[in-house]
């Protein structure tokens, strides 16, 4: 079978989610595949889903990274805030933009590095050691920014959260991007080959030559440069800095898109093109939620039951009952 | 020298007239602020202005940060008490589980002030007073500003609903549906939660815009300033004009409002004054003086701001929050 054709059988099941909450939506919303161009740029409710989206999926790339090698990192959205904390004050302060992003994607990758020196340095376990930063990262950021909504109106900036190229959100072309580079990275050399091992048996790989603290540390700040653009992006959306409310509890969609992107909890595979879809589909399925009308209060149990049902669909035990119905169809037939 | 020793005596009466105060009703010299944290700009704000009112009335005001944890409050207030202040302002972060040291503080007979919010108790002689904002007022200034602006004329709302399930949020819809509720053409057609940050109210606005077809909106109201600057920039992105042909009202009065207002983006905003502990140290003082109880609510003023004053209280505001 064709690399292509592979990928789409492995990712069949993520691909259904996505369109099917792509159609709920447009029964939702009838306007919802329309697209316009507004100021120079596409404008529609695909783009909302697109934008919105953007931060989550590469938190997701990020997390999918992470889980491969069996870890998990709790800290993304404290990453985020400080990201975004960071550039505004710099920015604020007269720091020319090119300094304030590259301070906050400094500061993204100093937390990835410090989670990573933790679990690959001191063996402290995952979940602990990015808990710390996630509870911290937000007093970080507070600090940063004293509490306050940082407003910045620097265009280079504001461009990364609404501006466009060739039409298209940055938002969006920057996860494409992230996307194709780590693909490349991971997938032309034998990194990600290196990170599976690590998650199936860290032990053994070492034994076998892998530099398995490397390996951890290189994921581990991959995930906090990931969460640092997501800030910055984030922040550049609504023009401010807002320590409090960026990137809250974003961590835990980021592990849900990584799951619903059919990633293992337990490491040893991952998919970042997969993990992409998983973050676009929770977003797709976001934003129908919000745009129901619904009664706000029903927002979580919605979102809940949806959750539960397409993990479910995803369910070794749902692909044994499809396998066994095609089985008693075919038998049937004979 | 002989001026010297003059002074000296005048001093010596000074301060044995501060420790008779202290042993009688004159104690609150010196006062207690265990405050919630800085979460927000309108909470630093709150913290400023307290402290620059103790330095105006000659109180020294000290602050306890409780970081968002009622433990860390409950605890600055103990130590209020045992280091003698003369009373306690308190900003609770809940409204339950104050019984127990309220009543330590009452055992040594200082006085409470709840500021901003209340609390449930069965025992309301545990606090002297309480300082807040009328909640359901506040959304109904916020109504009858819509009511006076449209008059008779049709107005389809959409509303963005603070985090649900807080009495805020129930207290500010209720207040605004009051309002309009003597005018049947105009009805809120869409309400979500915005969470009261800038980002969800953003989306959810991108949301209503698609769902209602923009031109069906007329007015949007939002339950704090924060929500309705996320939803300007999702009607300008939308290529919609606010502040003219989509009128906005929301509530707490922060600077960025103000700039939105003075550029002709937003059209009112109903102030959460952050002044609360100016108007406790009066309560209090009143209180001192005359030994009577104030009342058990003291309402402070919910403000309606429009453009016309919008550039100078940008200015006002900017660095106090």
């Amino acid at each position: 079978m064709s690399r292509a054709g592979r990928w789409l059988r492995a990712g069949l099941p993520q691909l259904a989610v996505l369109i099917l909450a792509l159609i709920a939506n447009g029964l939702i919303a009838p306007n919802f595949f329309t697209l316009t161009v507004q100021d120079g740029r596409l404008f529609g409710g695909l783009v909302d889903v697109v934008n919105r989206g953007a931060p989550t999926a590469l938190l997701g790339l990020g997390m999918a990274l992470v889980i491969a090698t069996r870890g998990i990192d709790l800290s993304v959205g404290a990453v985020m805030a400080i990201a975004g904390a960071v550039a505004a004050v710099a920015v604020n302060d007269g720091l020319a933009w090119p300094l304030a992003l590259a301070l906050a994607l400094g500061a993204g990758l100093a937390c990835g590095l410090w989670n990573g020196v933790l679990i690959a340095v001191l063996g402290i376990q995952p979940i602990v050691a990015t808990l710390i930063l996630m509870v911290a990262g937000r007093g970080v950021a507070q600090l940063i920014t004293a509490g306050r909504i940082v407003t910045f109106d620097e265009p280079h900036l504001l461009w990364l959260g609404g501006g466009s190229v060739l039409g298209l959100p940055v938002a969006a072309v920057v996860a494409l991007t992230a996307l194709a580079v780590f693909l490349v990275a991971t997938r032309r050399t034998a990194l990600g080959l290196f990170i599976e091992a690590v998650g199936v048996n860290p032990r053994a790989s070492r034994l076998a030559g892998i530099d398995t603290r490397g390996v951890l540390l290189c994921v581990y700040a991959a995930s906090g440069l990931l969460a640092a653009t997501a800030g910055v992006i984030a922040a550049a959306d609504i023009r401010a800095a807002d320590a409090n409310n960026a990137g809250l509890w974003l961590e835990l969609d980021a592990i849900l898109a990584v799951v619903i992107g059919g990633g293992l909890l337990y490491g040893g595979r991952f998919s970042l093109s997969l993990a992409l879809i998983g973050a676009l589909a929770l977003q797709t399925i976001k934003t129908g939620i919000l745009r129901a009308g619904f009664p706000p209060e029903f927002n979580l149990i919605v979102m809940a039951a949806v959750v539960a049902g397409v993990l479910c669909l995803q369910s070794p035990a749902f692909a044994e009952l499809v396998r066994r119905m095609r089985l008693r169809r075919s038998g049937a037939g004979s | 020298m002989n001026r010297i020793w003059r002074h000296a005596a005048v001093a010596a009466l000074g301060l044995s007239l501060a420790a008779c105060g202290r042993a009688g009703t004159d104690r609150a010299t010196t006062v207690g602020f265990a405050q919630i944290g800085s979460e927000s700009g309108w909470r630093a704000a709150e913290t400023k202005l307290a402290i620059s009112a103790a330095q105006a009335r000659g109180i020294t005001l000290k602050v306890a940060d409780g970081q968002q944890r009622q433990e860390n409050q409950i605890k600055a207030i103990r130590s209020f008490i045992a280091q003698g202040v003369g009373a306690i302002f308190l900003a609770p972060v809940v409204s339950t589980g104050w019984d127990d040291v309220l009543a330590e503080a009452k055992a040594a007979k200082i006085p409470v002030v709840l500021l901003d919010r209340q609390i449930t108790t069965q025992d309301p002689s545990l606090f002297l007073t309480a300082v807040a904002a009328d909640n359901v007022h506040e959304g109904q200034v916020a109504g009858e500003w819509l009511v006076g602006k449209v008059g008779a004329k049709p107005c389809r709302v959409v509303e963005l609903q603070g985090t649900v399930g807080s009495t805020l949020v129930a207290d500010r819809k209720k207040g605004f549906d009051q309002a309009i509720a003597k005018t049947p053409d105009i009805k809120i057609v869409r309400t979500q939660s915005g969470e009261f940050t800038r980002a969800k109210g953003k989306e959810v606005m991108e949301g209503f815009i698609k769902a209602e077809n923009a031109a069906g909106i007329c007015a949007v109201y939002a339950h704090n300033d924060d929500m309705m600057i996320g939803a300007i920039q999702a009607m300008k992105a939308a290529g919609l004009k606010p502040g003219t042909e989509i009128l906005t009202v929301s509530i707490d009065g922060v600077p960025d409002i103000f700039k939105a207002m003075a550029d002709g983006e937003a059209n009112a905003t109903v102030e959460l004054a952050p002044d609360m502990a100016a108007r406790g140290f009066d309560v209090l003082a009143a209180y001192q003086k005359d030994g009577k109880a104030p009342p058990k609510f003291v309402q402070t003023p919910s403000k309606l701001y429009l453009p016309d004053t919008a550039a100078a209280e940008y200015a006002r505001r900017k660095d106090l929050y």
